[in-house]
């Protein structure tokens, strides 16, 4: 910036054009962002060589084991998503439109940005803490149900209790995008709608969901993608044992688990090809549904 | 049949009335507003349980009475154990040193591009979007993977010395910091008649660096703040790029390897990252205040 011509009271002659002005910001971003990715692209277009190939590409869908671990993170995905918007938009429904004291609902939305935002290690711990072999849920199970959670077959080390941890981060965010959404729906809508002789149920089946139906289905799939690219919470809790895309990924950082490298590049193309997808649905779907609710 | 008629009509009018004056909560069925109830209270018990669970734990460590040699449950035990080992607070240390960085490298670039953008080139502000937009489809384990493969040869070598694997994470953090801190920078220049506060500076003689420094970043306070807590909130318990990057000497990392190796002090360490999250977004959400629907997110890790 300081290479700028000073701005003057006089006309000065113009040395550079305007958008010199965001070149550090562009190169930054080359450097740490577009030159890292640009690397992981080309290698996965490359053999072990250096000569172009598309095997890379053919060989995901042929090895097995980055197969399970691309269906296993988009089952997670998946689950957690749909469960967790659902979830969510039903807790930012109850706390704004179904009768409960106002209070309850900026302390929600404060719990959700504290919980959206508490994932990772510390997320991992606490779930083991609760449902771990001698979590305290564990305990209360046996203590007070005689119900032991080992022998019923579930353990939190594995895809179900999983999806259980990502849980905790997925709600909460549906609740924090959901709850302006529904927030601008307005009263008039809901007025015409009774005017008009319609009972609660069509009011919400053909005036508020049609309306809120872009905006859940949207962060729905923001979801997806915010599980879907997560790796501290999976692999602290697992110790990769369960193999999930971005934990592979991991592995294949430390020492190329695939034994080669162009694969790993390969793999994670595919997931930013998947989250660029989910991401894209995302924005196109927040746009529609602002045109209504814009207030 | 016909008093039946206009007292269904009089019911009609009389809730339409309330309708229009009451707020729509006072007219709920008590059975939906049952199971609000029972929603919020779901919410709340798998929210608070794994909190509790953590706390319970953290005090399950025994500790020895100097006096009867009997051991005492529950103790602060892990709490005392934590706060005297020397890597806990280098860790968190070095995160903070590493978060305070990051904010500050992020504010440079982010302040002065978005300014820019808005004052005079805003044919760029698609690209400069789209660039800040990016983390969001870049999952970390990527970035460090590209950072760490370009970065790890020649001819920049930085992954082979300390300090450049230091460089890297910070950049890294500064790329993930993007979308948050462009998205409140320009919401807080939005706020402001950028336009007039720059002819006005400019025709009492101030340069760009101080339109910059003193018109424009003052006013951005409350912006800047919240994109810093954000910023902090993340970098302080991030793990993933961390790891890679540094090993074990940040916090994230640090209580990962502590989790493997300990029982209960990783618990007390848990509670004091939560606790930390907990102020940084407590601080964005008196900051945001009146400001609702902004994003505060910084998605999963």
């Amino acid at each position: 910036m300081t290479t700028l011509e000073a701005p003057g009271t006089r006309p000065a002659p113009r040395r550079l054009p305007a958008w010199v002005g965001v070149i550090p910001f562009f190169l930054f971003a080359i450097a740490f962002l577009f030159l890292p990715i640009a690397f992981l692209v080309i290698g996965s277009f490359q053999t072990i060589q250096g000569e172009f190939t598309l095997q890379n590409y053919a060989s995901l869908t042929d090895n097995s084991y980055i197969q399970t671990a691309y269906v296993n993170s988009i089952q997670i995905s998946a689950i957690t998503a749909i469960l967790g918007g659902l979830f969510g938009f039903l807790l930012a429904y109850a706390v704004i439109l179904g009768g409960l004291p106002g209070f309850l609902r900026d302390a929600l939305m404060t719990f959700s940005g504290v919980a959206s935002n508490f994932a990772g290690v510390p997320l991992a711990l606490a779930f083991v803490f609760t449902l771990g072999n001698v979590g305290l849920v564990t305990m209360w199970l046996e203590d007070i149900f005689g119900f032991q959670l080992q022998e019923s077959g579930f353990t939190i080390y594995s895809i179900a209790g999983l999806a259980i941890v990502y849980m905790y981060f997925q709600f909460p965010l549906m609740v924090l995008i959901i709850a302006p959404a529904i927030d601008g729906l307005r009263r008039d809508w809901r007025e015409a709608a009774e005017n008009m002789g319609a009972s609660g149920f069509q009011y919400w089946r053909y005036v508020a969901l049609p309306i809120l139906m872009p905006s859940i289905l949207g962060t729905t799939i923001l979801l997806f993608g915010n599980a879907f690219g997560a790796q501290a919470t999976a692999f602290q809790l697992t110790g990769g044992t369960i193999p999930i895309a971005p934990v592979v990924i991991g592995a294949q950082i430390r020492g190329d688990v695939l034994r080669d490298p162009n694969l790993g590049y390969a793999m994670a193309m595919g997931m930013v090809a998947i989250m660029g997808v989910s991401i894209t649905i995302y924005t196109v779907l927040q746009r529609r549904s602002e045109r209504w609710l814009r207030s | 049949m016909s008093t039946g008629t206009t007292d269904r009509l009089g019911m009609a009018l009389n809730v339409a009335t309330v309708a229009a004056s009451e707020p729509e909560r006072r007219r709920r069925r008590p059975l939906s507003t049952a199971g609000a109830w029972l929603i919020f209270i779901i919410g709340f018990l798998y929210f608070f349980v794994p909190l509790f669970a953590t706390f319970e734990f953290s005090l399950r460590a025994a500790k020895r009475d100097p006096v009867t040699d009997e051991l005492i449950k529950p103790s602060l035990a892990a709490y005392e154990n934590t706060f005297a080992d020397p890597a806990f607070w280098s860790s968190l240390a070095y995160s903070f040193t590493v978060g305070l960085i990051t904010i500050a490298v992020s504010l440079l670039l982010i302040v002065p591009t978005a300014y820019w953008v808005r004052l005079r080139v805003p044919r760029l502000r698609p690209a400069v979007e789209f660039v800040t937009l990016m983390p969001f489809v870049i999952p970390p384990v990527i970035l460090v993977f590209g950072i760490i493969r370009i970065y790890s040869g020649p001819p920049l070598a930085l992954t082979n010395t300390p300090n450049g694997s230091d460089i890297l994470l910070v950049g890294a953090y500064v790329v993930l910091s993007f979308p948050y801190m462009y998205r409140a920078v320009d919401t807080g220049l939005a706020a402001m008649d950028v336009r007039s506060l720059t002819e006005a500076a400019q025709s009492m003689g101030a340069g760009w660096p101080r339109i910059i420094w003193q018109v424009i970043f003052p006013n951005l306070r409350a912006a800047i703040l919240s994109g810093a807590f954000l910023t902090l909130a993340i970098v302080i318990g991030e793990y993933t790029i961390a790891t890679f990057l540094v090993g074990t000497k940040p916090f994230g990392p640090y209580l990962s390897l502590l989790g493997q190796n300990k029982a209960y002090e990783p618990a007390a360490v848990s509670l004091i990252s939560f606790g930390i999250t907990w102020a940084a977004m407590g601080m964005l959400a008196l900051l945001g205040r009146g400001t609702r629907g902004r994003v505060q997110v910084a998605g999963a890790r």
